[in-house]
């Protein structure tokens, strides 16, 4: 048997003599490419929490609007003239009856003066007081309620009664819930942008240190198209890795925080949460939202990587 | 085969590197393109190569006219000329045989057609027992090789090397000097581009001479 033996006399290494499985044209391991990873990682994360804050204030200040929409008050004003008793169980009955009307609860004497209590404090005798009566009505959800028409039922058959549907405090909730989601998109929009450029001038980088096989592949006869192909496919991968730890890594903080706001019910700080927040949940379309934004920034990084080879071509050529 | 018909080339606004160039290339010839440093011997390669377009005149290359050949076109001439580089341009994270085997890979052929292709040349040059192993643990000559060897995998009709002898030692520069004679005799044309004058005098040649921009032809 022949002995396969080096041109210096010494025997060669099995891995020399062994072809290994076909490396790809675009090195899969590389510094640029780990540190392309991380920004993209970084920048999907933030992005991520951006857009998720933004989902959350948004369903928020929708489910406040909706709330106090769907509440209106009745009052009845005392006079010493009228049974305002009398007034209260019949300005109760005209609500009740009235179509689209869910619940009224009017509250007793006593409820309507513990009301007064954080202005006039506790232990008075307020029995003197001429204070007047509430009567909370909820209105069914999806049944529209024609609220002109209950106002005169009630003042028609009831002297001192009065509704207030809460429209001016509507107006200014619904005003600062616009203020608040437009707000959001506008640093959403920065910090898309703030990503995308970042993701970009990252994947430059990461190119430059792969511009001698650009080169190569072009000397012996590679078509650009082939080059920005294999390019365009290595650096999808790295931003799919990357947004994927990152946008994943956001979920996880959204689904833990969700989590963390369920076990929080009954506390104060749990119940405040809730008041602002509702369940904390970003949904489904939060969910997705993250996912397209994954999708973006991998195209993103995709399509500079062509773009770079490109220019390379024009400037090798 | 490669025809240059009154070609000036100039780089931005600068002065002419090269002037008035007018000289054929035919088939199975073999031609040592020589010149002082800075003549202009590398940018008459690039031109050669289709790296470069000159600034003025005719370059006729497989009787196609350069400036009017797309990108894709001049790839596809590329394919049929074969070029080693004086710093060997071998990618690092391939190994000797794949590194061999790219222009193969780039159009697109199947392993399994041109393994054999390739195993025979890298046997040939004298580095089958090196297959596996990455350009970073190669010397200098087995690197040049395999340069070599890259560059004529795909029978091109044209080879062109850039100082092929200017990193390995005379004893090398022989025996690579042997190969491009054996790849001339097996129907390439060749085009060495040297300072080497020992190297020029151990072949009789058509020599080519690059000086002050301007080519001088000795047949």
């Amino acid at each position: 048997m022949t002995e396969l033996r080096m041109n210096d006399g010494t025997m060669p290494r099995m891995a020399d003599l062994l072809p290994r499985a076909e490396s790809p044209i675009v090195p899969k391991h590389s510094i640029a490419g780990r540190a392309l990873i991380a920004v993209v990682a970084i920048m999907t994360f933030l992005a991520s929490l951006t857009t998720g804050g933004v989902i959350l204030v948004r369903s928020a200040a929708i489910a406040w609007q909706s709330e106090v929409a769907r509440e209106i008050t009745i009052q009845i004003r005392p006079d010493a003239a009228r049974d305002i008793e009398a007034e209260v169980q019949r300005a109760g009955e005209v609500a009740r009856n009235w179509q689209g009307v869910g619940e009224v609860r009017p509250y007793t004497k006593e409820e309507s003066a513990r009301l007064l209590e954080p202005w006039l404090g506790s232990g008075l005798s307020l029995a003197d007081l001429p204070v007047p009566r509430i009567i909370v009505v909820r209105l069914a959800s999806g049944v529209s309620v024609d609220l002109p028409a209950l106002r005169r039922s009630l003042t028609d058959q009831v002297a001192g009664a009065s509704l207030d549907d809460h429209r001016a405090w509507t107006e200014r909730m619904g005003t600062m819930a616009n203020v608040s989601v437009l707000a959001g998109i506008g640093i959403l929009v920065l910090v898309l942008a703030a990503t995308v450029l970042s993701v970009a001038f990252a994947t430059r980088g990461a190119m430059a240190a792969n511009r001698p096989i650009v080169e190569v592949l072009h000397f012996i006869g590679a078509r650009g198209g082939y080059i920005a192909s294999q390019f365009q496919r290595h650096f999808l991968m790295l931003g799919l890795q990357g947004g994927l730890i990152g946008g994943g890594l956001a979920m996880v903080v959204f689904a833990l925080a969700g989590i963390a706001a369920d076990l929080g019910r009954g506390t104060t700080g749990g119940d405040q949460l809730a008041v602002l927040f509702g369940r904390f949940s970003l949904g489904v379309t939060g969910y997705l939202a993250i996912l397209a934004q994954i999708v973006l920034i991998a195209a993103v990084t995709a399509l500079t990587s062509r773009h770079t080879v490109d220019r390379t071509l024009q400037t090798v050529d | 085969m490669v025809r240059f018909e009154n070609v000036g080339l100039r780089y931005g606004l600068g002065p002419e590197v090269l002037r008035d160039l007018s000289f054929q290339i035919e088939p199975h010839t073999f031609q040592f393109l020589t010149g002082p440093s800075g003549a202009g011997k590398t940018s008459l390669l690039r031109l050669l190569f289709l790296s470069m377009r000159p600034t003025r005149g005719l370059i006729s290359v497989f009787d196609s006219d350069t400036a009017t050949l797309s990108k894709d076109d001049l790839s596809m001439l590329r394919r049929r000329i074969g070029i080693v580089f004086q710093d060997f341009r071998l990618l690092d994270h391939m190994t000797t045989y794949e590194n061999v085997a790219l222009p193969f890979r780039v159009m697109g052929r199947d392993e399994a057609s041109y393994r054999n292709e390739v195993m025979e040349l890298l046997h040939w040059v004298g580095l089958g027992e090196r297959i596996g192993a990455l350009p970073p643990v190669l010397s200098g000559g087995e690197k040049q090789r395999a340069a070599i060897a890259r560059a004529v995998i795909a029978r091109p009709q044209l080879l062109l090397a850039d100082e092929p002898t200017g990193n390995v030692d005379p004893n090398l520069a022989q025996r690579l000097l042997r190969l491009f004679i054996e790849l001339n005799k097996s129907g390439t044309s060749v085009v060495i581009a040297t300072h080497d004058i020992g190297l020029m005098d151990q072949y009789d040649a058509r020599r080519l001479v690059l000086h002050e921009g301007r080519l001088h032809v000795y047949d």
